[in-house]
């Protein structure tokens, strides 16, 4: 969907829809974001994943024109947009809060991104009939935003981020703010939307994993206002170019080991990794919970002693201290045996990879 | 809650009705009976009348009771206004030159009234700015009294403000001028008419810098009042402070439902 509401340059057709050119914004001393240089093509949903104050906000607010860059430049379809104000960048914004306007009904909020574009009053009524029932609202047009529940108060602040045909869809936190129920239903309801804007660059602020790969085309993992790692979901989870990423993105068990030709040793054992990103030397041996089994201690596996058991309904999470010196979590199916804590047990890994240390 | 204990809640309540009773209740009672007192010589007036309280309805006192709606309003009007536009500037600007304002537009209220009378009058007696006089320095008297308080009001509502709304609207292409007048300022309304009403308020009740600067046609009612006490008549100065505070009341009330109207778009 191409907006009929902001030219885009011919020039700028192949150009990514969204641009980072190095850019960072500080507040007196404090790095918000540092050197973030990323494009997001026309169509693609890129994740950005990181912990609370990673800079993801702040990399959102740029493009949005709600912070200027201390340095560096912004780009909306090859146009550098860095020093104009948000009313002119014609990007479309889905705050944490929502942010529905209190004092207008529901159809006035949609209404209000067309009225300030002084768009005809007959298409301002067929838009916002449009973008109602795209989001299933129809009904609630004449009500005010408190009225509404919180997955419908989202439901209306995409349908006005929407209405005005944005190229660019900035979400920050959209879910964060629903129960665990209604957030699932809400996943489901984007990636749906997301299908019905095949032309629609979005970015999506998240801290939550599970969000990022259910959504995103590519994930840009953030920590300490940097970019530390970004590729397509499924590489950057089952080969994670750092740990960090690892770690963040499916909390997977970080072993230190040594690596060597397909695998890694880890004391006295060789274990096999489909990946490796350290050719030798030390390393860290890179595994899901999903992917460990914990057996009766036998001459295969990894030595420990089970520390901790927890029953989670669908599983058991097992906390296994290993001989080496390292503790592992360990997810096993409800219906399997699992031993007591305290008691020897073996670990056995499945699928894992090699990543390399971190600096300390 | 602090007391957990249902006679610890009980006795607090009680200690508290006895001090607002004391404090608050107890002088506007004595206020109400000395408007309709003909004599006063023992702990309640001895005998009662309805003439002190015709005589504040006269044409003279009516006018000073004009005079002091007029001034209110207009101190109250201009109050908001600048209150407002204060907030919204002292927001958007740097730090070091928001705290400054911030501290300026507080002055009124840390500085004497009687020194806001006097600087008044000493700044425009003069050309070519003469207010001296004239209705207009009242006003003016009483609207840098109450634009503090004015200010206050609305500052601490647009520090509650969530930022993202005036942001989301500008993202989806309103220039800052709509943003203002259709987001902002509507959002700030309850705060406003808050501000309005405490404006109003005040300067219904403005005496030590109007006593300072009034002119002879200009002559509120708290100076009528204070000019009666000072002459010992005190049973026509409380009929007197009774309408004004009627006055206040009617004023206030009606203030009061103006603001919470749900906002029009």
């Amino acid at each position: 969907m191409t907006s009929t509401l902001t030219p885009v340059p011919a020039t700028a057709v192949e150009a990514p829809a969204i641009g980072w050119d190095g850019v960072s914004v500080r507040y007196g001393d404090a790095h918000a974001l540092r050197d973030l240089t990323l494009d997001v093509a026309r169509g693609e949903t890129v994740a950005l994943l990181g912990p609370s104050g990673s800079g993801k906000s702040t990399a959102l607010k740029a493009v949005a024109g709600f912070v200027r860059p201390t340095s560096g430049r912004v780009l909306l379809g090859g146009r550098d947009v860095t020093g104009e104000p948000p009313h002119r960048r014609g990007v479309g914004v889905v705050v944490q809060s929502y942010a529905l306007f209190p004092h207008m009904k529901v159809e006035d909020n949609v209404a209000f991104g067309l009225r300030a574009r002084r768009l005809p009053r007959a298409e301002v009524a067929a838009r916002v009939t449009e973008m109602l029932a795209m989001v299933g609202m129809t009904a609630h047009r004449g009500k005010l935003p408190r009225e509404l529940s919180g997955g419908q108060q989202q439901r209306i602040a995409i349908a006005r981020a929407l209405a005005i045909r944005p190229p660019v869809l900035l979400l920050d936190e959209p879910l964060s703010a629903l129960d665990a129920r209604l957030r699932q239903d809400m996943l489901d309801e984007l990636r749906r939307l997301r299908g019905e804007l095949p032309d629609t660059a979005i970015v999506y602020v998240t801290h939550d994993q599970t969000e990022a790969l259910v959504l995103a085309d590519r994930i840009a993992i953030m920590r300490d206002a940097r970019l530390v790692d970004v590729g397509p979901a499924d590489e950057l989870y089952h080969r994670p170019p750092s740990a960090f990423t690892a770690e963040f993105l499916g909390g997977a068990n970080l072993i230190p080991a040594e690596a060597v030709a397909g695998g890694a040793r880890v004391g006295d054992r060789t274990v096999p990794a489909a990946h490796s990103a350290v050719a030798s030397g030390p390393a860290l041996l890179c595994v899901r919970p999903h992917a460990l089994t914990v057996e009766v201690p036998g001459p295969d596996g990894l030595p420990g002693r089970v520390t901790a058991v927890q029953w989670r309904g669908s599983g058991y999470r097992l906390e296994v201290a290993l001989d080496c010196g390292a503790t592992v979590s360990a997810d096993l199916p409800a219906l399997t045996g699992v031993p007591a804590a305290g008691e020897p047990a073996a670990v056995r890994v499945g699928a894992a990879c090699v990543v390399a240390r971190e600096e300390p | 809650m602090l007391i957990w204990t249902r006679r610890g809640r009980a006795a607090l309540r009680t200690a508290f009705a006895a001090l607002f009773a004391l404090v608050i209740l107890a002088p506007l009672a004595v206020v109400v009976l000395a408007a309709f007192a003909r004599s006063w010589n023992g702990v309640l007036p001895g005998a009662y009348t309805t003439g002190h309280l015709r005589e504040s309805l006269t044409d003279d006192r009516l006018a000073a009771l004009l005079v002091s709606l007029q001034t209110a309003l207009a101190a109250g009007l201009l109050a908001v206004l600048v209150g407002t536009w204060g907030a919204l500037a002292v927001a958007s600007a740097p730090r070091l030159l928001a705290r400054v304002a911030d501290t300026l537009l507080h002055l009124p209220i840390a500085v004497s009234s009687v020194v806001v009378g006097l600087s008044m009058l000493v700044a425009f007696n003069k050309p070519p700015l003469l207010l001296g006089g004239t209705r207009w320095i009242v006003i003016a008297a009483h609207t840098v009294l109450v634009t503090a308080f004015a200010y206050s009001t609305v500052s601490a509502a647009l520090k509650r403000l969530d930022p993202a709304y005036a942001q989301v609207a500008g993202s989806l292409g309103a220039a800052p001028p709509r943003v203002l007048f259709r987001i902002v300022l509507p959002l700030l309304m309850p705060a406003m008419s808050a501000a309005a009403a405490l404006s109003i308020a005040l300067s219904l009740g403005e005496v030590g810098a109007t006593i300072m600067v009034y002119p002879p046609d200009w002559r509120t009612l708290p100076v009528g009042v204070f000019t009666l006490t000072d002459r010992g008549r005190v049973f026509p100065a409380a009929a007197l402070t009774l309408t004004l505070l009627a006055t206040a009341l009617v004023t206030l009330t009606g203030l009061g439902r103006l603001g919470r109207r749900p906002g029009a778009r």
